[in-house]
């Protein structure tokens, strides 16, 4: 059997016509240059040899970052663009949930724009008013549907046109991120209504940064990367794939960051402005911005943070075990020596803070360049964003070397679960609670 | 190009449902709503009228009662002129459509044509009062004509209004270059003054070139002019069939053009 959908070996160039906005009719007409002009220039390519089909009444959903040329794809197979090599074939009608209500006249009553809306999505006059009482109903509109379309409220213009939309009862239908319009009732009624479809043997093509309905809803995932396909199939694997990918990019953006900190201070300490009272309360340190102060008679030179994979990383899972590594050059032994270490989260405040005077290390002496390692059994952090404070001072807290909220790492947590404390916990149940885990 | 000529067929329901709704929404909101079509003609004929009869004072027996005359004229020129005006902008301020809907893009124009053209045959009943108002009726087998000359240009400004349309995405400027290149046309085309008077005939060569030229004679020997010639008076036909034949051939360039650039429009709009 023919698949619904089929792209063989597509590619899209989006063209940048050469300084469009400054070459006028005139000047185009002087230069004799029109059909030149309107040749392009610049090019863009937005989908580069991208080849997936979906059989009939499968559920495909294309997941990828930003810029990835998943909407691309979906105009591509929604003809609105033609591509500019290979080939893309889809059986029967289609109706795409590009932008809600696009034909809209805003003018004219929502009686009148459902009929024009339907005609335009390739129904008959005679069809719609079939479907008509249908259509108003699922918008929820009944009241209003004689009213002009411009008085209505977005989610009212966007409820209608979905209502249409979905009744063209199309063979193919593609949606590119819509659902994220109209309150949490009629997500639902939306979500039933794919449901319908898929029942119906319809084939649905889903554009989304949502994994979870893509892990739900759909047969296959799709993965886009910069108009390259990254990887398709069971959408849980290739979800996997794709949120490491995330990751690692995350982790490259902050390690960027890192070198950006070490570059700045270019390894030397400033003279000692910054505050000298380190051991004030966390309350107050929340006011002091990020950077690094000292004396810098002992200076940490690297910060590194390892997680269970041994390497320097800057992403963490809940649970991981976790060392802060300090690179500690001494000018010379140095006997007065607290090593302190503070994390905060992305609201400023202080999560954990600690140092080696607190815990009751006594005479601690550096004699000559050293390493310091912070290990954390298990990060019991939840799920966002942290800046981590590492210093060395003297007891009275005369800072040597500050290193203020210039290290972020991130914490990802399968569970959305919150706060700024996650003691270890578990969860017992007397034999009369039944339960079943989620897969 | 030629099948989506023919897919132009199947989109007539598409068309029909947009023009009613160009005309409703129109005038929607405003007190006179409909009333609109026949007081905006009726203006402009009263300026124009009270200029040439009262301030200069053209006597010109041929041409009474005036409002008869420039009327013949001035019609069909608005419906051209508007339609043209409301094409070029129709691709760019149907954007939303063109990028976000599979959508054949060629119906905007055209809808902006024909809405035109429906004010076009509003027009016409007040026309028609004024011929009764005047006892001034046209030749009734010059009127066998008058569909044909409304088809003429229905095509020539199908042809440029498609090519305009498809060339105003990308150069911006041909609307503001429009309007004042309609200006001009009006006043070199004689709507306002006869093709009878002596000096339009010593620039004859300027005038034949105009296609425009020949639609208004006809329409002005069809509706106002008495000629002498034996059964039809209508002299003209010879150059409308002429400018007819021409307008075809630049109904399918026009077209053409648009087809090359149609796949630009939603990249570009």
């Amino acid at each position: 059997m023919t698949p619904a959908i089929e792209l063989t070996d597509v590619t899209k160039i989006y063209r940048r016509y050469g300084g469009r906005q400054f070459s006028t009719l005139k000047s185009a007409l002087l230069r004799r240059s029109i059909l030149r002009d309107l040749r392009p220039q610049e090019t863009f390519p937005a989908l580069r040899s991208v080849s997936f089909s979906v059989p009939r009444g499968q559920t495909l959903g294309v997941i990828g970052r930003n810029g990835s040329g998943k909407s691309t794809a979906l105009k591509l197979v929604a003809g609105i663009t033609k591509p500019t090599s290979g080939t893309v074939r889809v059986q029967g009608r289609i109706s795409a949930l590009i932008e809600l209500g696009a034909g809209f006249h805003p003018e004219i009553s929502g009686r009148e724009n459902v009929f024009i809306n339907g005609i335009m999505l390739g129904l008959s006059r005679r069809e719609v008013q079939q479907r008509f009482d249908e259509i108003v109903e699922f918008a929820e509109l009944t009241d209003f549907i004689d009213a002009p379309v411009k008085t209505y409220s977005s989610g009212m213009y966007m409820r209608l046109g979905f209502a249409v939309a979905i009744h063209v009862d199309p063979e193919v239908l593609l949606v590119d991120e819509v659902l994220a319009v109209g309150d949490e009732g009629f997500t639902h009624k939306c979500l039933d209504k794919f449901a319908e479809f898929k029942r119906r043997n319809k084939t649905i093509l889903l554009v989304t940064h949502s994994l979870g309905m893509v892990e739900r809803f759909c047969d296959e995932a799709l993965w886009l990367d910069r108009g390259e396909k990254r990887g398709v199939g069971d959408p849980k694997r290739v979800i996997g794939a794709y949120v490491t990918d995330v990751e690692r990019q995350e982790e490259r953006l902050l390690s960027a960051g890192d070198a950006r900190v070490q570059r700045e201070s270019g390894g030397a300490v400033h003279a000692a402005e910054g505050p000298v009272e380190v051991t004030s309360s966390a309350v107050d340190m929340a006011q002091v911005p990020e950077g690094r102060w000292g004396s810098g008679q002992v200076q940490i030179s690297d910060v590194g943070l390892i997680g269970d994979a041994q390497q320097p990383t800057h992403i963490f899972h809940t649970g991981e075990a976790v060392t802060v590594r300090l690179a500690v050059r001494a000018m010379a032994p140095v006997t007065d020596v607290v090593f302190g270490v503070g994390i905060f989260n992305a609201e400023g405040l202080c999560v954990y803070g600690t140092n080696t005077d607190i815990e009751e290390y006594d005479s601690l002496a550096v004699a000559a360049d050293a390493q310091v390692d912070f290990h954390i059994e298990a990060l019991e952090l939840v799920e966002g964003t942290y800046k981590l404070d590492v210093a060395v001072h003297k007891r009275d807290g005369a800072p040597y070397d500050y290193h203020r909220l210039l290290y972020t790492f991130r914490v990802k947590s399968r569970l959305k679960d919150v706060g700024v404390y996650r003691p270890r916990h578990r969860w017992i149940f007397s034999p009369t609670v039944t339960y079943r885990l989620k897969p | 190009m030629w099948r989506n000529l023919g897919a132009l067929v199947r989109y007539r329901g598409l068309i029909q449902s947009l023009v009613a709704r160009e005309l409703k929404a129109r005038y929607r909101g405003s007190v006179l709503g409909f009333f609109w079509s026949f007081v905006n003609p009726l203006m402009l004929l009263t300026i124009y009228s009270f200029v040439f009869e009262k301030i200069l004072q053209n006597q010109d027996l041929a041409l009474k009662p005036f409002a008869v005359f420039m009327f013949s004229g001035l019609l069909p020129w608005t419906w051209f002129s508007a339609s043209l005006l409301e094409a070029t902008g129709s691709l760019i301020s149907g954007g939303n459509l063109i990028k976000k809907v599979l959508f054949p893009a060629e119906v905007l124009p055209i809808v902006s044509v024909l809405s035109n053209l429906v004010h076009f045959v509003l027009g016409l009943l007040i026309l028609a009062g004024f011929m009764i108002w005047f006892h001034h009726f046209p030749d009734w087998n010059d009127l066998a004509w008058f569909p044909v000359v409304v088809l003429v240009q229905l095509i020539f400004t199908l042809a440029l209004a498609l090519a305009l349309s498809a060339l105003a995405v990308h150069f911006r400027d041909i609307r503001e270059l429009l309007g004042n290149l309609l200006t001009f046309w009006f006043f070199s085309t004689p709507i306002i003054y006869s093709y009878a008077m002596p000096t339009v005939k010593d620039h004859m060569w300027f005038f034949n070139v105009n296609p425009f030229f020949h639609l208004a004679v006809s329409y002005q020997e069809i509706l106002f002019f008495h000629g002498a010639g034996p059964g039809s008076s209508f002299g003209h036909v010879w150059w409308l069939l002429a400018v007819g034949a021409a307008s075809g051939a630049l109904f399918l360039g026009g077209y053409w053009l648009f087809d090359r650039l149609r796949d630009s429009f939603a990249e570009v709009v």
